[in-house]
């Protein structure tokens, strides 16, 4: 019994029965779920293993005004005139059931999206139940916002959101809208409907009132009859930049409030200074949690020329230990590509990135047989001038260039058309704030990465949209 | 921590390419503040996640005598007499009387007047005999009286030796006084292996942690330790994992392995688990043997039986299920 060993984990699932989907998923529409006029549907699968967990309703033209008109009424009659403090009660009551179901939404989210049961679990939910109850603590306190004497919501708000976290979105745009008093009618996902389903349940638990939340289901279609209905006073859309395009050019000319959250290409910058096992960790959470697939991911890495070899040593030693598989395993680190589209995609640019030169090395690790998996991934030798140095992957991809002085990095950092988040690591505090102010980014972390609060504004610049979600600011999208 | 492939630092050969780093107080401060900083957020963070595996089935079962095989069974009291060495002993031996297949600890430790009487109580058996030693806990005597005592240890028996930094010297700047005393000590040891307690609650930033780490190293130490486990904080997850980078890289660095041995308020076999997931993935599987991590431990050895035997029967017993000692 002498010599090292190696310390195999045992499969440890997380039990799927915890979760009780049906087979069949109409909208819910008025505090009611009802099939979709014309009875169409689509199927959603599990992309781990091309499972399908269940057909759902694909909502048409006439749907969306169905759910609108509710909203309306809604808003008209119930909402909009309840005080705050009674809003709030609602929203606390949401926060607490979802915190009480956060298990069963944690693996429906797992199944329907690919991730680890572990990002689910302990990222996913508890930020979902923060937002509830961040916003559920500004309802009554609007006056004092900074947004005027008597702030007023906009009415009823459209809200299209996208599948890399499909509860966590939905919670960043229905909490402030409610706590605002805007009813809405939201879009979930086509490959991620069900959380925003079983959403529309703890809605109902809650008795809030019918109309208040909307769930319609559906593709590219029904987001657009959405933004482009009439009666919706506020656009609020999370996802690509082209769509973002769409929609800002559907709404251009109505009176309609917009806010955009679009793509991103963040550099995270290390400098030669910097705690290096600590900025290796914040290298791997930034681009491989979610398996990339995270608008504000730190798919640049920017290494300082004189510790570069160092940096990849340590980088690649550690990515062979992440562990890729069984999303509902709860040591599983990075789970499945959300979609076979999504997957295509991230191959098609990592083999440009082949082509135009760089040199990409994988994490050695076995990928299963069935779903949809890509290993995580580096790219060493990357010029500014490489198409994955410029175009955003949504994958678990990571280009590395190289900087020598700090005003390079802050001008390769910021030679992007994007601008959503930024992270610098370094033990020297001025250079932190001196980055900072240069940086062109929404959010820049210092010596960490992808960390989310409900109290801090997140947005963009430029390409990554416009209009920030979180904390005080997250107001002003819903008031006027 | 006799049978390995790894080179142990035998008198400390000054390692490839760092010879120069010991050559002056200078070069030696100048070396040892040029170590990357830790963030502490970060290396908490780290942790806690990492605490967050879960290991069930054949993966705990495998865990949990590996655990075993790592104890230092410790009695570091006073009142420590010649039945309680004895029975520490017996325990060490057999863990679990009733079971024959359960492994038997790595050492016992114990202060150097009871180095002689565990030696004898043990009689053939390969066991080791750990003591503290050079002033335990406090470290604060005289270099000759350290030596004596550490030679004390030796000369009754003693095949591991667990030594105390100067942490007033480190604290004050004086690294090389911390490491000419290492140094020493090491000597004093002859065959014995040398662990260098840096009593981590004491100098309280994990940047501190690391430098220690990388100085007690550079001495020569075969292990680096947390605790005395007279000080509050005793082992935490963020330091051991601080000392596991450490002695990966010094590994990396000049290809001679150190061993980490985390010591004191380590009760649950859940605990011990999460040190065996952060010792493998943070240091590596080559770590995961008895030659190279350690738990310095009194209370945990009867809570790895307690769920050894569950794991056996499918049930839980109860603490009259394992023996006093």
């Amino acid at each position: 019994m002498t010599g090292p060993m190696s310390f195999d984990y045992a499969p440890a699932p997380e039990s799927r029965s915890v979760v009780d989907l049906r087979s069949s998923y109409g909208l819910f529409i008025d505090g009611k779920f009802a099939d979709p006029a014309d009875a169409r549907s689509f199927k959603t699968v599990n992309p781990a293993t091309e499972e399908v967990l269940a057909e759902v309703g694909e909502a048409g033209p006439a749907d969306v005004d169905r759910a609108v008109t509710a909203a309306r009424r809604a808003h008209t009659k119930v909402w909009g005139p309840m005080p705050g403090r009674e809003r709030a009660k609602y929203l606390f009551r949401i926060a607490r059931i979802v915190q009480e179901r956060s298990r069963e939404l944690a693996v429906a989210e797992t199944l329907d999206n690919g991730k680890p049961i572990r990002e689910s679990r302990d990222s996913d939910l508890p930020l979902v139940a923060a937002w509830f109850f961040y916003y559920a603590g500004w309802a009554d306190k609007l006056e004092h916002a900074g947004l005027g004497a008597d702030p007023r919501p906009l009415g009823v708000a459209g809200q299209v959101i996208p599948w890399n976290f499909p509860l966590m979105m939905l919670a960043w745009k229905i909490a402030p809208a409610l706590a605002c008093g805007n009813t809405v009618v939201l879009k979930p996902a086509e490959t991620t409907p069900l959380t925003a389903l079983l959403f529309a349940d703890v809605c109902r638990q809650a008795d809030l009132p019918p109309g208040v939340v909307n769930i319609v289901t559906g593709a590219g279609a029904t987001g657009q009859a959405l933004v482009e209905h009439p009666d919706v006073d506020k656009v609020a859309f999370t996802g690509s930049t082209p769509v973002g395009r769409q929609i800002a050019r559907a709404v251009a000319g109505s009176t309609k409030r917009v806010t955009l959250e679009l793509g991103g290409k963040a550099a995270n910058v290390v400098f030669d200074d910097a705690p290096l096992d600590q900025a290796v960790e914040g290298i791997v959470n930034g681009i491989f949690f979610n398996q990339g697939h995270v608008c504000c991911a730190g798919s640049r890495l920017l290494v300082q020329e004189n510790v570069h070899d160092e940096v990849l040593e340590r980088l690649k030693r550690r990515m062979a230990t992440l562990r890729v598989g069984d999303p509902l395993d709860k040591n599983t680190d990075v789970g499945a590509i959300n979609s076979a589209e999504q997957l295509a995609r991230i191959r098609a640019l990592t083999d440009v990135g082949d082509a135009e030169g760089a040199e990409r090395w994988s994490a050695p690790c076995e990928l299963p047989a069935h779903g949809y998996w890509f290993a995580p991934t580096l790219f060493t030798g990357v010029s500014q001038a490489h198409r994955i140095a410029r175009e955003e992957i949504f994958g678990p991809v990571l280009s590395v260039l190289t900087f020598r002085t700090p005003h390079e990095a802050v001008a390769k950092a910021n030679n992007t058309p994007y601008g959503l988040s930024a992270g610098v690591w370094t033990e020297k505090g001025s250079r932190i704030l001196w980055m900072a102010e240069r940086l062109r980014a929404g959010v820049v972390w210092a010596n960490t990465f992808n960390q989310f609060d409900p109290a801090s504004p997140f947005g963009g610049y430029r390409e990554s949209g416009y209009g920030r979600e979180g904390g005080r600011q997250g107001l002003a999208g819903y008031l006027a | 921590m006799t049978t390995t492939s790894v080179p142990t630092g035998a008198s400390a050969t000054p390692s490839r390419g760092l010879a120069e780093v010991t050559a002056s107080e200078a070069s030696l401060r100048r070396f040892l503040a040029g170590l990357p900083g830790v963030d502490q957020v970060g290396a908490e963070a780290r942790a806690a996640t990492l605490a967050t595996r879960s290991i069930k089935t054949t993966a705990k079962a495998t865990a949990i005598d590996l655990a075993i095989r790592m104890i230092d069974l410790t009695t570091l009291e006073g009142t420590d007499t010649e039945g309680k060495v004895r029975t520490l002993v017996a325990k060490a031996l057999r863990p679990d009387p009733l079971d024959p297949g359960c492994p038997s600890v790595a050492a016992v430790c114990v202060y150097p007047d009871r180095v002689g009487l565990a030696r004898q109580a043990l009689g053939a058996a390969s066991l080791h005999v750990a003591s503290v030693a050079t002033a335990f806990p406090a470290g604060r005597s005289s270099l000759v009286v350290k030596l004596r005592d550490t030679a004390d240890a030796v000369e009754a028996g003693a095949d591991e030796i667990d030594m105390v930094i100067d942490r007033g010297a480190f604290l004050s700047g004086r690294a090389m006084a911390v490491l000419d005393e290492i140094v020493a000590v090491k000597q004093a040891c002859g065959r014995a292996h040398l662990k260098v307690i840096l009593e981590t609650g004491e100098l309280v930033t994990y940047d501190n942690v690391r430098r220690a780490a990388w100085l007690a190293m550079l001495a020569g130490a075969d292990f680096v330790k947390t605790s005395t486990g007279k000080v509050q904080p005793a082992a935490t997850m963020p330091v051991t994992l601080v000392m596991l980078e450490a002695v990966r890289d010094f590994r990396a660095a000049t290809g001679r392995q150190v061993g980490v041995k985390a010591a004191g308020g380590i009760r649950s076999s859940k605990d011990a688990i999460r040190y065996l997931v952060m010792t493998g993935e943070v240091a590596g599987n080559d770590w995961l043997d008895p030659d190279w991590f350690r738990f310095g431990a009194s209370s945990l050895l009867n809570d790895l039986l307690l769920q050894r035997q569950r794991m056996a029967t499918g049930h839980y017993s109860g603490p009259d299920y394992v023996t006093l000692d």
